[in-house]
């Protein structure tokens, strides 16, 4: 998230003192990025020696000062709201590495492990679900914000199911209870061997 | 929090032999009023056999299951029946709604099954049906209503009257998200007036509705979460510069 467009967005709407850009960046985030007023100062600065705000105040201490977007600042904005996000290292690629190695080492029980994210992951939506239930239905900001949230995660969530369903077609181990998997496992021959899921995913790098 | 459903230790093993399947194992559950939980697991991990056990459609084949206190087992076949029909609400993935009844007439139907009088019945349905803003289409027939819509009708048909429990197998179905939120608006409204509810879904945005989530594999109960805590903790934000 760029503080920088979002400021340049809300003076976008007309001139405003940094207190209020402060005040208004966090109620339209539905207060779940909370911004230090330290931060939208200095924002303020690098944008103003860009040439993208202005402000009649020059030389006075910061909260005195009402900023107004420039011609340049517009064209800065429009040109960021058409730009793809940045493509930022999905945090699932630690859990990933973590699910590689367990499956590499004797006597862990893999899908144990995949059920304790699991169980975390989906708590963690009970609280953004319970937020977005118990807020009124017409603050957007907030429902859009928690709806990111929680496409981000169910993602993490089916990303272990499939991770298990992978394992479950795999022989048992001798750490897991060979009389609870015996139905999981069809009648076949077993897919594919333990090393050859991390082993592909090396040889794709 | 006194406890709606209760089961423990049940187990249900369908077949015998080599052909045996241990759907169930030794699962505990017990579901207060004003509760919703959610069962999650991997296909054939026996969630749908635990609810319908849990609605005595089916005997477990060991284990105890007490709805509102009472042994399901030691009931008469009647006495079964009259319970499934008074106290617990049933949403299945096939809504099972008929086709030759209006909106209001579906949900209107489990109350005159029970002997209430047509009017009183259909006064009750309009009710729900107006809670669940489907007041307009309470004359509708089944086929002229959106996918949604049949979805909430037959949520109604589930809550109406004096249901305790209520239990639902996939219930937003092929919904998409915005429909599927308004239906768990519903469920978890319904529980916060005092019914328990047991949903199955391997969704979990829509299991996130719930107040716990119960893990399944093979037949057992290997999880769930904790309660949950407040909102507060959400509010670590990370902002980039
Ligand atoms: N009437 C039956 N006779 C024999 N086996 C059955 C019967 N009903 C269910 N089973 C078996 O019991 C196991 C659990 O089935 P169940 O329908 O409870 O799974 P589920 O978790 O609901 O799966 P899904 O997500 O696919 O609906 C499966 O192996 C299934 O084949
Ligand atoms: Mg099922």
């Amino acid at each position: 998230m760029s503080i920088r467009h979002a400021l340049l967005a809300l003076l976008a709407e007309g001139s405003k003192y940094g207190l209020q850009l402060r005040q208004e960046f966090e109620a339209r985030t539905g207060e779940v990025w909370p911004l230090n007023v330290g931060q939208v100062y200095t924002t303020l600065q690098r944008l103003e020696r860009e040439g993208h705000v202005e402000s009649d105040e020059a030389g006075r201490d910061g909260a005195q000062r009402r900023f107004r977007i420039t011609a340049g600042g517009q064209r800065e904005l429009d040109r960021w709201l058409r730009t793809p996000p940045d493509g930022a290292p999905p945090p699932r690629d630690e859990l990933v590495i973590k699910v590689q190695v367990a499956v590499r080492m004797p006597g862990v029980d893999v899908r144990e492990i995949l059920q304790v994210h699991r169980r975390r992951l989906v708590e963690e939506m009970q609280r953004y679900t319970h937020l977005k239930a118990e807020a009124d239905p017409d603050d957007i900001a907030l429902g859009l914000v928690v709806d990111a949230e929680l496409f981000r995660l169910e993602a993490v969530v089916r990303w272990l199911d499939a991770a298990d369903a992978r394992l479950r077609r795999l022989p048992a181990t001798p750490t897991t209870d060979a009389a609870s998997n015996d139905r999981a496992r069809p009648a076949g021959p077993a897919a594919e061997p333990a090393e050859s899921a991390p082993a592909r995913e090396e040889a794709r790098r | 929090m006194s406890a709606v459903l209760s089961m423990s230790q049940v187990s249900k093993v369908y077949g015998t032999g080599n052909a045996a399947v241990h759907a169930l194992r030794q699962v505990d559950l017990t579901v207060g009023a004003g509760e919703l939980v959610a069962i999650m697991g991997p296909s054939g991990s026996g969630k749908s056999t635990l609810l319908t056990i849990a609605g005595s459609l089916e005997e477990p084949t060991d284990g105890t299951v007490l709805v509102c206190g009472d042994d399901v087992s030691t009931m008469s076949a009647d006495a079964q029946a009259r319970m499934r029909r008074r106290s617990i609400g049933f949403v299945f993935q096939d809504l099972n709604l008929l086709a030759g009844l209006s909106a209001v007439e579906n949900v209107a139907l489990p109350l005159e099954l029970d002997g209430m009088g047509a009017r009183a019945a259909r006064a009750a349905g309009l009710r729900v049906l107006e809670e669940l803003g489907l007041a307009e289409r309470a004359a509708h027939f089944p086929d002229d209503l959106s996918g949604g819509e049949r979805q909430r009708v037959a949520i109604a048909r589930a809550v109406v009257g004096d249901r305790r429990l209520l239990l639902a197998d996939e219930p937003t179905g092929a919904l998409d998200s915005t429909n599927g939120e308004a239906v768990m608006r519903m469920l978890r409204a319904a529980c916060k007036r005092g019914i328990a509810g047991v949903m199955v879904t391997h969704d979990a945005q829509l299991a996130s509705w719930a107040d716990r989530v119960v893990f399944l594999r093979d037949g057992r109960v290997v999880d769930q979460t904790a309660p949950s805590v407040g909102p507060a903790t959400l509010l670590a934000g990370d902002v980039a510069p």
